[in-house]
């Protein structure tokens, strides 16, 4: 039997077992059906998530729901929308009761003295040009400044086949703000046209996206697996898609056999009962799905598909290893 | 402490429900840690307290998975909710 400590250095092995035992179990809230933004493309809009439920207001709600949400096991509230930081209060709620993470596309402020340690993941679609196309206005000018130098926020760079040869330029951008980066891809749930990946792009982005990891380790928060998980869709045999997604919602899971999935998760919409199909849209086709969580969901859930080889067991190891940092389980 | 049988038939769940290669139950040492060596994690050992609830009618708390770290720790879990009962 292939043994961990039999594939690992010491070192290696000291970092596996940091991460071992977190048994992350995650859940997403759509925190408000609303949005000071309505960028084209964003999944929420365009699969009619906002009119799927009609959004609780009583915050003793919100509150009562919470404390059922760590009863039943949840480690991890995963703040969506809409944009979150349009109902304070409800953050808040989430964020004195369990370990919370906010998405917001950076707008408005959390006030730190509130919020102190709450992480926080900016949207960022691309450069000046494309976020002015696809969102409206710039705004990361805007992110920028709100979030330099606050240590627990960084960027989800979504990147459009249109940023080939230009992300560099970005995470520069992002690194002079004092700020760190996920990169995770479009998926164009609206057909925008240029917006989709052909394959001879998935393969030059992931070559840009090793380079940035090589070139800014201190403010890429990545690895290279996953660059090629994403790219390519295909984790050491397997193919992703809805026959291998984990992040499908649990009670809504007809799936038979079953993959091995997140345990106990579950897409809330705002109404605090209505549940969605999985943690991104309800419409997307999975074979064209590039969920960066979902991917690293995917790979987290199979460690030991990579008790295989020592390069397979390090890759699954950097990968939680990420998640666990975008996700405040364990320091930058 | 567990009988030897029953730390075998541990083993034997746990081989035969996560397709685990190259062990038997008699080389599968039941000290060696589950998560630390073998690598589980918590939806495999859900899956392994599946069977061994119904073998044994017992109930193995989520709670507790924690604490079942080896296959031995499993074996004793098992005789002490047994005598419980
Ligand atoms: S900011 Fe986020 S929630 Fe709002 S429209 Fe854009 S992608 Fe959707
Ligand atoms: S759209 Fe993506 S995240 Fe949703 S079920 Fe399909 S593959 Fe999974």
């Amino acid at each position: 039997m292939k043994t961990v400590s039999s594939l690992l250095d010491a070192e290696w092995h000291e970092r596996y077992k940091r991460i071992s035992r977190l048994n992350i179990r995650s859940s997403i809230y759509d925190v408000t059906n609303r949005c000071n933004l309505r960028c084209k493309g964003c999944f929420f809009f365009s699969s009619g998530e906002d009119k799927a439920a009609a959004e609780e207001t009583d915050i003793r709600k919100w509150e009562a729901f919470i404390d059922r949400e760590k009863e039943r096991g949840v480690n991890l509230a995963i703040l969506i929308g809409g944009e979150p930081t349009l109902c304070m209060d409800r953050v808040e709620a989430f964020y004195k009761r369990l370990p919370s993470f906010c998405a917001t596309n950076g707008l408005i402020k959390l006030d730190r003295d509130r919020f102190p340690d709450l992480m926080v993941g900016i949207s960022l679609w691309g450069d000046e040009e494309d976020e002015k196309l696809l969102r409206g206005k710039d705004a990361f000018a805007i992110s920028s400044k709100n979030y330099a130098g606050d240590p627990n926020a960084y960027y989800l760079y979504t990147i459009t086949p249109r940023q080939l040869g230009k992300t560099g330029r970005i995470i520069r951008k992002i690194r002079d703000a004092g700020l760190k980066v996920h990169m995770q891809l479009l998926s164009n749930d609206e057909g925008v046209d240029g917006f989709s990946w052909r394959p001879d792009e998935l393969a030059a982005i992931r070559d840009e996206m090793d380079d940035a990891l090589d070139r800014y380790p201190e403010t890429v928060i990545s690895s290279k697996y996953y660059h090629e998980i994403i790219t390519t869709g295909r984790m050491l045999d397997r193919t992703f898609g809805w026959r291998e997604c984990p992040s499908v919602t649990e009670p809504l899971d007809t799936r038979d056999p079953r993959p091995r999935r997140l345990i106990h998760f579950i897409r809330w919409a705002s109404d605090l009962q209505t549940m969605h199909r999985c943690c991104t849209s309800e419409t997307r086709d999975c074979s064209t799905c590039k969920d960066g969580a979902a991917h690293m969901s995917w790979v987290m859930v199979n460690k030991r598909a990579h008790i295989r080889t020592a390069k397979d067991l390090r890759n699954w190891i950097e990968i939680y290893e990420m998640f666990a940092k975008l996700y405040q389980f364990i320091p930058w | 402490m567990a009988t030897d049988t029953t730390i075998l038939r541990v083993a034997e769940v746990m081989i035969d429900e996560l397709k685990l290669e190259d062990v038997t139950p008699d080389t599968f040492s039941p000290d060696i840690d589950l998560v630390d060596e073998v690598g589980i994690d918590s939806m495999d050992l859900a899956t392994v307290a599946l069977v061994i609830q119904d073998e044994y009618g017992i109930r193995i708390d989520e709670d507790d998975y924690t604490k079942l770290t080896t296959v031995r720790r499993i074996a004793d879990y098992i005789e002490t909710k047994k005598m419980a009962a």
